[in-house]
């Protein structure tokens, strides 16, 4: 098909009907998962033995394989969904395609030992939508990744996609649109949680030409992926939700800063925008309205603290990433002094849909202060890992435990941190808890980007405190003092602690410096960076007297507090542990009980980690 | 030391001349030469017309940038926050201890540098490695000697290799 400029909503709805009635022939299509798990988990060589195999049964012509875009159940990766029926496929291995095609495409059988079968039930399950990580989701935003490919404007279009910007363009004046944004009740994915249309508004409003919009990709909270995952896998999305909002707000130049670490999402990203200017949705004359909006990407140099409004702006100018005081807002006065909106790469993928659906039917999903959906990255010790939606309002333990799947090998669950580096971790007691920001922050933690990362037993909340700590200290920026002096202080009594030196008193030490760096920090990420100490102090205070107290370590983690040793009974004297300990600290002959020496030890626990007869203690 | 000049042509030919294309220019200058060459500094201060002190100011502000030479091959260990819980510690300590570097550090050689990353993004297989922009996910002891092995097969002699 002839790619020509879309002059028109018109001649837009006519190229997706084109596409639907060519895409009507409904041929099986193969959709294989190319998010970066699933790139790491070998679904390149995959699709390429998927590729052989359709020449070699002579159906090249007959079946399409598409890579799409993360599923989100990055742990079950490689991912292969076979389309109409949406036959689910996990961990397929390239040896696989063949079977696939030959058994499946041609004779209607399924490959058993494919399928997904659940960990708790032991019930084998054939359909993507019946499985449990996927069933108790609501993938509005997620969902179109796993059906199309995101190189694909055409993909894009046939699903539905830009039908909300000929809208916009169409039906409504940009006052229309940010009434429809504001009721919508949408607020930033970035973990602010403003009122992303009171937003628009101000700018709008806001005397200065130009105006500037921006996209923050630059998703620096450890543990959350959703915004790479959405860039990747429907880059277009994002795309769309710009235009829309360049238009509400009358700007003329976008920017999208991406994360340095995600390459994937740079080429998606820029193979999307060249798209939307050849289709003629991006450059000069949209939808021959006389607007124009182009957007430029920009690539972040790996600083945590540029996922700050101000220092993303001043990055964006070339400069040092330092933050600003924000007394004036940059809705008023932000790139280069001009008055800039900047939403999280969620909140515009959310823009399409509010204004596609209503905000009326957009705000039915939610709870009273947080509507919509929201994407969340469930990793750490559960067994589904991976990227999750789920309405606003869901309990923690509706996600943590069924969706999920509990806790990596039953182990007892201890905690749950939300929000990142500056978000809080959360006990047991919470998890009956609805999520949505305002709660979140109520006790004591944040949504934040909407990292969730899940604990066990065996993980230590001290130690836990003090990489993040560690984290926040190595990237302050350094400008103000209670940020970069009081992290550094803060470090240095949380090693304290997992040494068990100090004393108790140390505690209100502690508490106070967080207390003047909560209130006399400059930038947020000064401000909220005694969550992580502040919430594991309130909830798991007996970990840190433990330390303290009792010198002991009771997640067996802080290496000055713990011993290992063998277990005689299951000890087979392999030597395994002995021939890999890099200080020789192990003795014992083959066959014969071995012996950990504590005083060589440097606890590293690589014997922990090579032994095959759960023969090695930690205490 | 002369450095090529064509690159760096290139380079600058890419980019508008103006302070909001520094990161840019920079970044292309890290990827052509693997740092940040202070000879190289200087001329994109001149061609820019930025003060030289903010053109430094910014290549030791970013992570991306190093003003030493980095190794032929990265060896990313990804420390975020699901990685940790899953123990990249044990990992990051036994290439330190391997590569006989700190982090941040190249070997004497020259073949390797090892870096901590915070979140790589594939937090679903943590812990997680990246070397020449290849992840290697759910990483151990034992895997990493195999990997290192791989790369380097004459001087590797590690604990997991040992193991294995």
């Amino acid at each position: 098909m002839k790619n020509s400029k879309l002059t028109s909503p018109e001649k837009l709805a006519r190229l997706k009907g084109k596409l639907l009635k060519q895409r009507q022939k409904q041929r099986p299509i193969i959709t294989v998962c190319a998010g970066t798990a699933c790139v790491a988990c070998g679904c390149v060589p995959l699709t390429a033995a998927f590729r052989e195999a359709l020449k070699e049964n002579g159906l090249e012509d007959k079946i399409e394989i598409r890579t799409t875009g993360c599923h989100g159940f990055c742990e079950r990766g490689p991912l292969v969904v076979l389309q109409p029926e949406g036959i689910f496929y996990q961990q397929v291995k390239p040896a696989d395609a063949k079977s696939i095609i030959e058994q499946t495409i041609q004779n209607g059988e399924l490959v058993e030992k494919l399928l997904y079968r659940d960990p708790q039930t032991k019930q084998v399950l054939t359909h993507e939508k019946d499985i449990p990580f996927y069933s108790k989701q609501m993938r509005l935003i997620f969902g179109m990744n796993g059906h199309m490919d995101p190189t694909s404007i055409h993909d894009y279009i046939a699903l539905g996609g830009y039908a909300a910007l000929a809208r916009s363009f169409l039906e409504m004046q940009p006052e229309d649109i940010i009434e429809e944004v504001k009721k919508s009740g949408l607020r930033g994915r970035g973990g602010g949680g403003f009122l992303t249309g009171k937003k628009w508004a101000t700018c709008r409003k806001a005397p200065g030409e130009p105006k500037y919009i921006i996209c923050n990709a630059d998703e620096g909270d450890p543990g959350a992926f959703m915004d790479r995952s959405l860039l990747e896998g429907n880059p277009h999305a994002v795309v769309e939700g710009m235009i829309i909002g360049a238009y509400a707000i009358g700007s003329h130049d976008g920017y999208v800063y991406v994360r340095h670490e995600y390459p994937l999402a740079v080429k998606n990203l820029n193979i999307a925008i060249e798209a939307a200017r050849e289709f003629g949705l991006l450059g000069e004359n949209i939808f021959s309205s006389g607007f124009d909006f182009d957007i430029k990407v920009s690539r972040g140099g790996g600083a945590f603290v540029c996922g700050e409004s101000t220092a993303l702006m001043a990055s964006l100018e070339g400069k040092i990433g330092e933050p600003r005081a924000k007394y004036i807002h940059t809705v008023t006065s932000g790139l280069w002094g001009k008055p800039s909106t900047l939403n999280n790469v969620e909140t515009w993928a959310n823009v399409p849909m509010i204004i596609e659906k209503g905000a009326d039917e957009y705000a039915k999903v939610g709870t009273e202060g947080s509507k919509g959906t929201k994407v969340f990255a469930l990793t750490g010790k559960v067994n589904n890992t991976g990227l999750v939606e789920v309405p606003m309002g869901m309990t923690l333990r509706e996600i943590v435990f069924d969706i999920g799947g509990g806790i990596i090998e039953n182990r007892p669950f201890k905690a749950v941190q939300t929000g990142g580096p500056s978000g809080g971790c959360l006990p047991e007691s919470a998890l009956d808890m609805p999520v949505d920001f305002d709660t979140l922050t109520e006790i004591g933690s944040m949504m934040g980007s909407g990292g969730l990362i899940v604990m066990d037993n065996l993980t230590c909340m001290v130690d836990l405190a003090k990489y993040f700590i560690h984290f926040l200290q190595e990237e302050s920026c350094g400008k103000c003092t209670p940020c970069r002096e009081g992290l550094r202080q803060l470090h240095h009594m949380l090693e304290k602690v997992t040494r068990g030196e100090g004393g108790v008193e140390i505690l209100d030490d502690i508490e106070r410096l967080c207390m003047v760096m909560e209130n006399a920090s400059l930038c947020a990420l000064g401000s909220s960076a005694p969550n992580p100490v502040m919430s594991t102090l309130k909830y798991f205070r007996n970990e840190y007297l433990a330390h303290l107290e009792e010198q002991r370590c009771p997640a067996g983690v802080c290496k000055d507090l713990i011993t290992y040793s063998v277990i005689e009974e299951n000890c087979t004297g392999c030597v395994v542990c002995k021939r890999a300990c890099p200080v020789d600290a192990i003795e014992g002959e083959k066959k014969e009980v071995h012996k950990i020496n504590s005083d060589i030890c440097t606890r590293c626990g690589i014997c922990l980690a090579v032994c095959k007869f759960d023969a090695i203690f930690v205490e | 030391m002369t450095l090529p000049q064509a690159p760096l042509q290139n380079i600058l030919d890419k980019h508008p001349h103006d302070e909001s294309s520094l990161i840019m220019l920079l970044q292309d200058v890290q990827e052509a030469y693997r740092y940040l060459p202070p000879e190289i500094l200087v001329e994109i201060a001149k061609t820019l017309n930025v003060p030289k002190a903010k053109v430094f100011g910014v290549a030791t502000f970013y992570k991306a940038f190093s003003m030493e030479p980095r190794g032929e091959t990265e060896i990313k260990v990804c420390c975020g926050t699901a990685c940790h819980v899953r123990g990249s510690t044990l990992i990051m300590d036994e290439f330190k201890r391997t590569l006989g570097v700190e982090e941040g550090g190249t070997t004497e050689d020259g073949k390797f540098t090892l870096e901590a990353v915070n979140c790589v993004g594939t937090c679903a297989m943590a812990p997680v490695i990246v070397v020449k922009d290849v992840y290697h996910g759910h990483m151990t002891v034992n895997k990493l000697g195999k990997l290192l092995k791989s790369l380097n097969p004459k001087k590797a002699k590690t604990t997991g290799a040992k193991a294995s």
